[in-house]
């Protein structure tokens, strides 16, 4: 009886224990902090066996599937194929531009949101409101046009630039976060040390946030990739719009589809395993 | 060295619910040029709050505090030349995890002074001689014991070349058996001449090294005297009652 209840006890308390936070800012974390705002979840780790094989299944069929559709039944799926992998070189660099100019307004926002001059601080928080309230397509179409309209940017400038700046406001709450994940006792240590709060977030605060929104950064450059396929509603022959063009040539719609389909799916696939690597890496070197 | 005066401070709190909190009310208190003050007292009496607000981490609400004659609680005055003067150690450490040991030091001395990489770097080790651990400079933060990481903190503060020194629980996060290195590191502080202001619950320390004892309860100052006053023939009540309860 009495045993029973010890143990009771000490499963409580490892439990509790799980929870609480070391006051040691150097203990090993035991839940390493990790930001996430979209896809993060989705990530599989090593360690979780049947996500791990869930993103094995999905990987291996999407890839036989592809090559087998263009091998069994070359007409139409390799022409419909070699037609929408022209797009990818316009998707990736959407993508990798807007991740840029995403990182650089998010850190401003985040530095913003966490600001005390009260202005500042004003301006980020309406930004990110008004960028999470509105659907991407709309704000998209509509900076897009505004972009031609005000300032003469077209083409793939202006989808870019309108991608990093509705991509810019979840980043500010990804560098927000990041920025709140480090302890406090850090900025206390630097400005005791007669450093200014610029240069505390410079030399210290900074360089500890990226390590931490990195893997956040990561999720974020695949939820673009994906939702980059919306710049084909403006004028761009990413994947989705060469596949489309395909459509109104051919009348193919469920054959090009599926191949558009699936060529994101991988790409989003290997990306997912590159981050989640990244994750562990940095994780491990603490 | 320097002289730090505190006088009538006043800190409240206002939480969001309830009432207005006096976590220090009318703390007067001078340490002198090179003299040695410990402040003891039960948790939540102030002590720590007294302590970071010499170099200005708690804003007070009403008081001053001169640190050799210059209010660090005047605004007008420069509170990063103050904080400059005045070096501080944690009881968390709060070592930078991303910089070497020697980065560490280094680190303020170089941006905040403008010292050169190589001479910050030379006085660097001769700090890490001075608290022995000369052979760990290139190690990062995570890789050290706690109480090596508190000597790297105490070397830290100390590369600023500091004339008074505020130590916050330096060895309540250590483990009993690295509670004396770190100990040994701040008597040869104090037999140096620095000034000190400290929160301890190291009551063998207090006798040891420090000049005054200061006991506080409920954000008052109780009492001040010598360590022996303190120890063996403590005047008020309250300290009674403490010290009955940790000795």
């Amino acid at each position: 009886m009495n045993d029973d209840k010890i143990t009771m006890d000490d499963a409580q308390r490892t439990k509790l224990k799980d929870k609480l936070v070391s006051v040691d800012p150097h203990a090993a974390p035991k839940n390493p902090t990790t930001i996430t705002m979209t896809d993060g979840p989705l990530i599989p780790k090593k360690g979780e066996g049947h996500v791990l094989n869930s993103w094995r299944i999905t990987f291996t069929a999407s890839v036989l599937l592809i090559i087998g559709l263009i091998v069994l039944k070359p007409e139409p799926y390799k022409q419909i194929f070699l037609v929408c992998i022209a797009g990818i070189p316009v998707t990736f660099q959407c993508t990798i531009f807007a991740i840029i100019g995403a990182v650089l307004i998010g850190t401003l926002t985040g530095l913003g949101s966490v600001s005390r001059h009260y202005i500042v601080n004003m301006i980020s928080g309406v930004y990110v409101e008004l960028i999470r309230g509105i659907p991407l397509l709309v704000q998209l179409i509509f900076i897009y046009y505004a972009m031609g309209k005000f300032f003469h940017i077209q083409g793939t400038i202006a989808a870019i630039i309108a991608l990093a700046i509705c991509f810019g406001a979840y980043m500010g709450e990804i560098v927000r976060a990041g920025i709140q994940a480090i302890p406090k006792g850090q900025m206390e240590a630097a400005i005791a040390l007669g450093l200014s709060r610029s240069q505390a977030f410079r030399y210290i605060i900074l360089p500890q946030t990226v390590k931490v929104i990195l893997p956040a950064i990561g999720n974020e450059f695949i939820s673009m990739l994906k939702d980059s396929s919306l710049v084909s509603a403006v004028a761009l022959s990413d994947i989705l719009r060469k596949g489309r063009e395909y459509i109104s040539r051919t009348f193919l719609s469920l054959e090009t589809m599926l191949v558009v389909a699936l060529i994101y799916l991988i790409i989003t696939l290997i990306l997912s395993r590159l981050v989640g690597l990244l994750e562990e890496r940095l994780h491990k070197n603490g | 060295m320097a002289k730090i005066e505190i006088k009538n401070l006043y800190k409240d709190y206002t939480p969001k619910t309830g009432a207005v909190v006096h976590a220090v009310k009318n703390c007067s208190l001078t340490v002198n040029d090179g003299e040695v003050v410990v402040i003891i007292g039960p948790s939540g009496s102030g002590k720590s709050t007294l302590l970071r607000s010499v170099n200005q981490l708690e804003k007070v609400t009403s008081g001053s505090i001169l640190i050799d004659g210059v209010d660090a609680t005047d605004p007008k005055n420069d509170i990063r030349k103050i904080r400059e003067d005045v070096g501080m150690v944690f009881q968390s450490f709060n070592l930078f995890p991303h910089l070497s040991v020697l980065d560490n030091i280094t680190l303020s001395p170089i941006k905040v002074k403008g010292m050169k990489k190589d001479e910050a770097e030379k006085l660097g080790r001769e700090l890490l001689k001075r608290v022995g651990l000369s052979d760990k400079e290139s190690a990062h933060p995570n890789q050290l014991s706690g109480g090596q990481q508190q000597r790297v903190a105490i070397a830290r503060a100390l590369a600023m070349k500091p004339k008074a020194m505020l130590f916050d629980e330096p060895t309540s996060a250590l483990d009993p058996e690295m509670i004396k290195e770190v100990l040994d590191v701040m008597i040869e502080l104090a037999k140096d001449g620095m000034t000190m202001l400290l929160v301890t619950h190291e009551m063998g320390f207090a006798q040891a090294a420090a000049n005054k004892v200061v006991f506080m309860d409920e954000g008052e100052i109780i009492e001040v005297g010598t360590p022996k006053e303190i120890f063996t023939n403590p005047q008020s009540d309250r300290t009674k009652s403490f010290l009955d309860h940790i000795l």
